[in-house]
């Protein structure tokens, strides 16, 4: 995007500087936005690997001043929150945005489209506070379900709306071949229209579970953490996003370093997730 | 947008299957749900915030007093909190989204543009709880040991900069927050750029503009409304962020001007105060500040979508 200067007016010596000057200075500034990446990962890597160990995936966090000790009990934890959250929320989240673009004319419609649009907004401590409300004071106990559904309730509007997104790219034609073989319309809209969309859909659930993965705020009073295994599904479970935020603010220095070596964990699988759904769609794109 | 099909059979919703009937009414049902999710969401934390604004009324939000011990509770100085340290994340995160969307879209080499979009969406994908790590490790033993005694040295005597050297405080707390909205606005502006017509553009170069000027006359000036909801969004997400702040800002229920006093926004105080609050009014408070949080997120929100809803209906 050149300018290009006419033969017979001469651009001003003042224009050609300020021009200069002002694609310099955008250039640098976004060069500076990407600054903070590269210094979270360098130092998440600097003092997060070298805190990496087998036990760090296998053994129970130590009490203070005894060496070793892990982050296994937060991990499976973790894992468990993780699973249950996208067993209920990615069925329904899926179903949600089929309703969305398949149905999506109409009030109804359109109310359930806005209130998705403000369940989005909601500040993920709020959701913390609210399956409180619901879940844990009521049944007088933190518990992974309590975590699990926090979780989910951040994902459910993030895939209906990514889900509903993706099935409206689906080109109509497709929809009425579907019909005019003489399919019932569910099985058109799940055999063709959902199964077309499959890689999108896969890439869109990998990265709704890696975003919500880190998130620490709706856990901290739902499934609350726990130093030992997790010992049923209503009990306050361990998990890695609060126990990095505990160790972080403790004072102790080898709780700094298991904290770290949780922040490069989350930041591994956060950055894999995300080069893969890549590769993925990329793939799955090329193979067309 | 929605198929001709569909839009066809919305009209006379006369299903000639029954399984195709059960199905609609399943998937109208999941909708359904979201909805009373939402309605739940509203009706317990107003009943959970109930006593104490029974109690005190809206004067809740303007009481600067806040001390758990003597039962005395005022949300004001979380707000804030909240506003400044949001205010300080937008002077961070405006320019360097600008000019990260201008460069996604106008200036950068195609072959770097693929490679930058990626590293914004990490930035964005970084847990909250990890840019806290780094906040309290790095980036405020940076504030307190190089920042700050640079801005005292040279301006002792305003208030802004004054307030002993801890490096927690609304700055770090707006810088990281600057750093945390920054993808949210070049998403949102890099959408606002591409939707304007190319056509402008090269009306503006047919001229004989500059680059500079082609972006300042072709792209900025139509793109001030979607930017300025771009913008919003980014202090909406700056408003409800948690964890990073909490770990950084200091957490001091009190109102101060200096830059780098500690402080506390209405997220962070809940996160903190949480776990030990299990009882009682003060359980409540932190509730009802979460209910206040929870109307301006939606209220920015939906003034952001409004606008971009206005925009696009012109559009087309």
């Amino acid at each position: 995007m050149k300018s290009q200067t006419p033969i017979f007016v001469r651009v001003s010596f003042r224009r050609k500087v300020k021009n200069f000057l002002m694609l310099f200075l955008i250039a640098s500034l976004s060069g500076v936005a990407l600054v903070p990446l590269f210094l979270v990962f360098y130092h998440v890597v600097k003092s997060g690997f070298p805190a990496l160990s087998w036990n760090f995936f296998t053994s129970l966090p130590a009490p203070v001043g005894e060496p070793g000790g892990g982050m296994g009990n937060a991990l499976v934890g973790s894992l468990i929150i993780l699973g249950l959250a996208s067993l209920i929320a990615i069925p329904l989240g899926i179903f949600g945005g089929i309703y969305l673009s398949e149905y999506g004319k109409g009030k109804f419609a359109a109310s359930v489209r806005f209130v998705v649009d403000l369940l989005t907004s909601v500040p993920s401590i709020v959701t913390g506070l609210f399956i409180y409300a619901m879940v844990v004071a009521p049944m007088k106990s933190y518990s992974a379900w309590a975590g699990a559904l926090a979780y989910a309730f951040m994902m459910l509007p993030v895939m209906m709306k990514t889900t509903e997104e993706i099935l409206k790219l689906m080109p109509d034609h497709v929809r009425e071949a579907g019909l005019a073989l003489g399919l019932s319309r569910w099985k058109m809209i799940l055999f063709i229209v959902l199964r077309g969309s499959r890689p999108a859909i896969v890439t869109a659930v990998l990265i709704s579970i890696a975003r919500v993965a880190g998130e620490t705020a709706p856990l901290l009073f739902t499934a609350f953490g726990n130093r030992f295994w997790l010992d049923g599904l209503s009990e306050p479970a361990p998990n890695l996003p609060t126990q990095i935020y505990s160790y972080a603010i403790s004072p102790f220095e080898q709780w700094h370093q298991q904290a770290w070596a949780g922040a490069f964990l989350l930041l591994l699988m956060v950055f894999v997730v995300n080069l893969f759904a890549r590769a993925y769609v990329y793939r799955a794109g090329g193979r067309k | 947008m929605s198929s001709s099909v569909s839009s066809q059979s919305q009209r006379k919703r006369r299903e000639v299957r029954l399984s195709d009937l059960i199905f609609f009414h399943f998937l109208r049902g999941i909708g359904g749900l979201v909805i009373g999710l939402f309605l739940l969401l509203i009706y317990f934390l107003y009943k959970n915030s109930q006593p104490i604004l029974d109690l005190q009324g809206l004067s809740f939000f303007w009481n600067p007093e806040w001390s758990p011990t003597q039962d005395v509770y005022g949300a004001l100085s979380f707000a804030w909190g909240t506003l400044a340290s949001s205010a300080i994340a937008l002077m961070v995160a405006v320019p360097l989204s600008l000019a990260a969307a201008l460069f996604l879209t106008e200036l950068g080499p195609k072959w770097v543009r693929a490679p930058f979009r990626f590293f914004m969406e990490m930035l964005a994908a970084i847990p909250s709880v990890v840019y806290g790590l780094w906040g309290i490790f790095v980036l405020v033993p940076y504030v307190r040991t190089v920042i700050q005694p640079i801005l005292r040295q040279h301006s002792d005597w305003m208030p802004l900069f004054s307030g002993p050297p801890f490096g927690v405080g609304l700055f770090t707390a707006g810088l990281i927050l600057g750093i945390m909205i920054t993808p949210t606005i070049t998403s949102f502006s890099v959408e606002v750029f591409r939707s304007i017509p190319p056509l402008y553009r090269e009306g503006a170069m047919a001229l004989g503009a500059t680059s500079w000027e082609t972006i300042r006359l072709a792209v900025l000036k139509p793109a001030r409304a979607g930017v300025f909801a771009a913008v919003i969004l980014g202090l909406g997400r700056a408003m409800g962020e948690t964890m990073a702040v909490a770990m950084v800002i200091g957490n001091r229920a009190e109102i101060s001007f200096s830059l780098f006093s500690p402080s506390a926004t209405m997220s962070s105080v809940i996160a903190n105060e949480y776990a030990e609050a299990n009882l009682g009014l003060h359980l409540n408070a932190l509730v009802a500040v979460g209910f206040g949080l929870l109307i301006v997120s939606l209220i920015i929100n939906g003034l952001a979508r409004v606008i971009i809803w206005n925009l696009t209906r012109f559009r087309k």
